[in-house]
């Protein structure tokens, strides 16, 4: 709608007085709501920032590579919740990218037409469990059966790596590297499986006219078409995966220390929030906390940045790309 | 070109059956992929099922929790805590998410409806648990004590960008030739956007809604920080700290006993239900409403 059309006087006579006050208002309001969602992302920088300062000023930047959770000495450092988030986030994303492009395959190129929506929505509903429901089958469920089974397995098979040797846990970086990727996944397939169908059935229909078989279509033109998809998409997942702070609580064991075996008990930033915050009697224990909360919130937003940024310069890039690529295959 | 390379495919023939073979065996990968995602989700709901179903009763359902370690008790106390964190958040996120959704596809230009986009998608990356610290320093500290109402706001800090985003998305799908039938007959744009625009996305704002609304009641991480320790018996103030489902799981499946685990089975299969029943019914909406919309 034009602002032309509706400054035009006969159009804009006000049925009534209301019209007069509706419409700045509601744009005044709708402004002011916008406005807040800004204030609220300002907010939490802000407040976990000020929660921190003692322990900033304490530690400083040293806190970040200290390998100590001492409350007795208040000794406080960040680097086994780092490295704890780092190791159980790359695995899990190391399964869950393979696992949601082979899904989002399935979905877009395999599946007949009627088992594609109800698989799918399946696929969805994975993400809408509850974590803390996933942490406590994790702890039941997962956790012995990781013990028992998967674990012993692993070190039989491939004891001689640092990573599988130790005794099996049921608590583990492992069991939360498992937890993590049922997580991921169904974020990153929901990306994904869009981005694949955006791929133009002209460029599909080219390459099997050509020869291919169903897998060379797919890994030179479904892959390459949607690459920045399936990069921002994973990074999304990564998202999800460091930021989740009770379902990993619940199965990682809460041991504070860097250990390379990935039976061993860790925990990673969020978790150690969610499980000691509570608590937390040291007078620079909760600043702590929050410290790890700071350095959590900037890895987050980072990674939340790069994804948004490649996906959507990955669709701008996509379709001044098409034409080549049709005149190279 | 060799072989090998990406766009050879017609100096290929010698290998047809090698490369079929190829095919076969992704196309089986993918397909196991899927049905592992599937038998992941059947597995967990399986369990959730099977082991809570035995310790559901009404006596469950209609008693408060004992305390702590004694697990006689039931959660009803835990069902009304999470029924008022919950509702006091939608009413603040539903309504605010709505007016950001309206803002930036009815009156914002792009130059500031994209930074604001940008926004609710920071917010939505925003781990949980961070979003608990930030309300426990807003609310928690100068109260000196937790509540309910801690609890909601940080579960509306949640739902906020999910509402918002959701919203956006239906109403950018609403025809624009509705809205300029009603401009033409010289309507004001409230008006038009309470008869016309709200009208015709009324299911897919729902859907949103009913959405933000799941994944907020099993939402664990903030309310262990700002409602956790709370009182005996059945609760409804909320300047007061409120037990709620997600924590009664939390704290029962961090127990060593085995009764403490079944009650935490039982309570999940509670939980479960109610999130899977609202995204159907989220989902029935949203088709319709496309439908409606001719999307």
């Amino acid at each position: 709608m034009e602002a032309g059309a509706l400054s035009n006087p006969v159009l804009r006579a006000p049925r009534n007085r209301l019209d007069r006050i509706g419409d700045p208002l509601l744009r005044g309001l709708s402004g002011l709501a916008a406005a807040l969602a800004v204030a609220v992302i300002a907010g939490i920088a802000y407040e976990v920032f000020h929660l921190a300062w003692p322990a900033i000023q304490h530690f400083g930047i040293g806190f970040i590579t200290t390998n100590d959770w001492n409350p007795v000495t208040e000794r406080y450092g960040a680097a086994p919740f780092i490295y704890g988030t780092v190791v159980t986030s790359g695995i899990a994303l190391l399964l869950a990218a393979p696992l949601s492009v082979a899904i989002s395959i399935y979905l877009t190129e395999l599946a007949p037409s009627r088992v594609r929506r109800p698989v799918a929505t399946l696929v969805d509903m994975l993400a809408a469990i509850p974590s803390v429901i996933l942490g406590l089958w994790g702890i039941l469920v997962l956790g012995p059966f990781m013990h028992d089974t998967i674990e012993p397995a692993l070190k039989s098979a491939l004891g001689f790596l640092p990573i599988f040797s130790g005794d099996p846990s049921a608590f583990s970086y492992l069991t939360a590297a498992l937890i993590l990727t049922i997580m991921a996944t169904p974020i990153i397939t929901s990306v994904t499986r869009e981005v694949f169908e955006t791929v133009p059935g002209e460029l599909k229909e080219g390459s099997y006219a050509l020869g291919a078989t169903r897998w060379e279509m797919v890994r030179q033109v479904v892959l390459p078409y949607s690459r920045a998809g399936i990069v921002g998409a994973t990074i999304l997942g990564l998202g999800r995966a460091i930021g989740e702070a009770i379902a990993v609580a619940q199965v990682i064991g809460g041991a504070t220390g860097i250990n390379v075996s990935l039976f061993h008990t860790g925990s990673t930033m969020a978790a150690q929030i969610a499980a000691q915050f509570q608590g937390a009697p040291g007078a620079l224990q909760k600043p702590s906390l929050a410290y790890l909360g700071l350095i959590l919130l900037v890895f987050a937003v980072i990674v939340n940045v790069i994804a948004r940024l490649i996906v959507q310069r990955g669709a701008l890039k996509d379709t001044v790309v098409t034409p080549t690529e049709v005149e190279a295959l | 070109m060799n072989a090998s390379g990406g766009h050879a495919l017609l100096l290929d023939r010698g290998n047809l059956k090698r490369r079929n073979r190829v095919n076969r065996l992704v196309e089986a990968s993918s397909t196991i992929a899927a049905l592992l995602a599937v038998a992941v989700l059947l597995i967990v709901v399986g369990s959730v099922l099977s082991k809570g179903i035995g310790a559901l009763s009404l006596h469950f359902l209609t008693t408060p929790m004992g305390l702590f370690g004694d697990t006689s008790g039931g959660i009803s106390n835990a069902i009304v805590g999470t029924a008022i964190i919950v509702g006091i958040a939608a009413l603040m996120a539903i309504p605010v998410g709505l007016l950001v959704a309206i803002f930036t596809t009815e009156f914002a230009p792009d130059r500031i409806a994209h930074p604001v986009r940008f926004v609710l998608d920071l917010l939505n990356g925003v781990p949980t648990i961070v979003t608990g610290i930030f309300v426990y320093g807003l609310i928690v500290v100068p109260q000196k004590h937790q509540s309910g109402f801690a609890g909601s706001v940080a579960l509306a800090i949640v739902m906020l960008p999910i509402v918002a985003r959701t919203a956006q998305e239906v109403l950018a799908l609403v025809p624009g030739t509705l809205k300029e039938a009603a401009y033409a007959l010289g309507i004001a744009r409230w008006r038009t956007l309470l008869r016309v625009t709200l009208p015709t996305a009324a299911g897919g704002l729902l859907t949103g809604a009913l959405l933000s609304v799941a994944r907020v009641a099993g939402e664990t991480a903030p309310l262990i920080l700002v409602c956790s320790i709370f009182g005996q018996g059945v609760l409804t103030e909320p300047s007061e700290a409120l037990a709620s489902i997600p924590v009664f799981i939390f704290q029962s499946s961090e127990s060593p006993s085995p009764e403490a685990h079944t009650q935490a089975w039982a309570a999940a299969l509670i939980l479960i239900a109610f999130v899977l029943v609202l995204n159907v019914v989220a989902r029935v909406f949203y088709a319709r409403s496309r439908k409606r919309m001719g999307a």
